[in-house]
């Protein structure tokens, strides 16, 4: 379960660019839940991760994940029970190393980074088998460099190698946001197939609103550091499309844009 | 002339342990650390001060390799943990270091009539340039293997990892500070070490000789990995050791044509400029990085 608890996140405090996003917000994913955020830019989706992730400091409230109060915990030790994949794809791989480089690093995670051989020769037919089921033929380029891969088999490698050990948390900023559509449309239901098979609480950002409404069992809609809708279960499967897009416009309408 | 060509091609080996530590924190870390030109005359320094203090000549290298981490480690913490940025924190060690060097070894020193590592091999009557050919070439030999081997480890992975993307490493749930501290700690250990054997190879030690010393690595490191980068199996060690031996030839070759020795940082600026022009013009073909 992930749970914040009267989250503060004010930036630039004490600048005259002082911008308050979140004030007392709070927000509780369930264990197993696949949770969709939607939103406007500026309307804290992104934030709402890095806060989870501990990528930027709070200035109020806590962060709970499985019961622990992790507030204070720094980012990168969240990271033992979390996976996450980014907007860009060149931010989950290593663009020097060759694939098989980059899945032994992957698979090595909470394992001890001593000083035996990186690569793990009797893992290589693992590797494969879970590389051929991206269904991208990457099984085959073990020895090639992950900066030579398109973007979006790099964002299939990023999302294989975050999900390779065992997790509990999935957190994927706008993961789909830089491909192409049927790529997009591949990367979102392997998402889908992994968060299934290993029953993952994940918290998914995302500007495209069908893939919010097909996709997850939760929809949050954000605005101005506020869930501006929230459904679940029946009532998600029940929102469509033309439901977000209305309320999107009424928020508009309500800016003065 | 072929005296002239065993010396310059000795000096490229023994800088090259300098290139080494360069290759790590420029081409692994992309960390240009400018404490080098403070830790290599502490490499120096030590092994100076020691050597007169009746040390055996092979463990002052250990022992300069020792303080020069410790050097590496104070660049790494002032950078990591108090957030000062890269070069700054280079500098700021380096400035220490000038006082501290000082401090060891005074303004001046001098060997001469002390034993070397390189005089005390038990090779007969072998004459001192090819012992020290000899015992440079294996030095460098040795440790390119071991950090070839290193460079294959899961830790190896690690600090590669964290130069070429960080936000891997720190999903991974790794501290990535503590990798670029490692990275520093290792980088620094090679170039007190690189400092040690030039102290002892000139018999003399002078607190100004670290000028210029990492320009000189960048260059070394630029140049090896530019000219090479066609050929994949050649590692990223052997470019650093060839880089090394080609530029301490051309330096030697403009001495050779007549300019003069004060002219000589003068000479490796420029040379260093050039190959950093040639170098850019180079990658503006690359489509992806």
């Amino acid at each position: 379960m992930i749970e914040l608890q009267n989250v503060s996140k004010i930036y630039n405090q004490g600048d005259i660019t002082e911008m308050c996003l979140f004030d007392n917000f709070s927000l509780t994913i369930p264990d197993g839940q696949f949770l969709s955020v939607v939103g406007s830019n500026g309307s804290g989706k992104t934030s709402l991760l890095n806060i989870i992730c501990g990528s930027i400091p709070i200035e109020k409230g806590k962060v709970i994940i499985g019961g622990k109060d992790i507030t204070k915990v720094p980012e990168y030790k969240r990271y033992r029970t979390i996976g996450r994949v980014y907007q860009n794809p060149a931010m989950g791989t290593c663009p020097s190393f060759t694939i098989l480089e980059n899945m032994s690093l992957a698979d090595n995670k909470n394992k001890r980074f001593g000083l035996t051989s990186g690569v793990n020769k009797k893992r290589i037919d693992y590797y494969r088998s879970e590389l051929a089921s991206l269904g991208l033929g990457l099984e085959d380029k073990l020895d090639v460099k992950v900066g030579s891969l398109s973007g979006g088999q790099r964002q299939a490698m990023a999302l294989l190698m975050s999900t390779l050990t065992p997790l509990e948390f999935l957190i994927l900023d706008e993961h789909t946001a830089a491909l192409d559509p049927k790529t997009a449309e591949i990367i979102m239901e392997l998402t889908d197939k992994i968060v299934k098979e290993k029953k993952l609480t994940a918290v998914m950002v995302t500007h495209n609103l069908r893939y919010a409404v097909d996709y997850g069992d939760r929809i949050i809609m954000m605005h101005k550091g506020q869930v501006v809708l929230d459904k679940e279960n029946g009532e998600k499967e029940r929102t469509q499309v033309k439901d977000l897009l209305t309320i999107f416009n009424e928020i508009s309408i309500e800016c003065g844009n | 002339m072929l005296d002239l060509f065993i010396k310059t091609v000795t000096q490229g080996l023994i800088y090259a342990l300098l290139s080494y530590g360069i290759y790590i924190t420029y081409k692994i870390l992309d960390f240009p650390d400018l404490t080098v030109d403070g830790s290599f005359p502490l490499g120096a320094a030590v092994t100076a001060v020691l050597i007169t203090n009746g040390v055996n000549p092979y463990l002052t290298l250990v022992i300069a390799m020792a303080i020069g981490a410790v050097a590496g480690l104070c660049t790494g913490i002032i950078h990591v943990k108090l957030h000062v940025r890269d070069l700054l924190a280079g500098i700021i060690t380096m400035t220490a270091l000038f006082s501290i060097n000082l401090q060891i070894a005074g303004a001046n020193m001098s060997l001469l009539g002390s034993d070397t590592i390189f005089s005390l091999l038990p090779l007969g009557d072998m004459g001192l340039i090819y012992r020290k050919l000899l015992v440079s070439f294996v030095l460098v030999l040795i440790f390119k293997f071991v950090l070839d081997l290193y460079f294959k480890t899961k830790n190896g992975l690690l600090l590669r990892g964290t130069g070429d993307n960080e936000n891997v490493i720190t999903t991974l749930a790794i501290d990535s500070g503590n990798m670029k501290i490692l990275g520093l700690v290792i980088a620094n250990a090679f170039v007190a070490l690189c400092g040690a054997i030039v102290c002892q190879e000139q018999r003399a030690f002078s607190a100004t000789m670290g000028t210029g010393q990492m320009v000189f690595g960048l260059a070394a490191v630029i140049i090896g990995t530019t000219l090479f980068k066609r050929f994949s199996f050649v590692k990223g060690t052997t470019c650093a050791v060839m880089g090394s031996i080609i530029y301490k030839t051309c330096i030697q070759a403009a001495l050779s044509a007549g300019l003069p020795a004060n002219l000589l940082k003068l000479i490796t600026a420029v040379l260093f400029l050039l190959i950093l022009i040639v170098g850019s013009i180079g990658h503006k073909g690359e489509a992806r990085s």
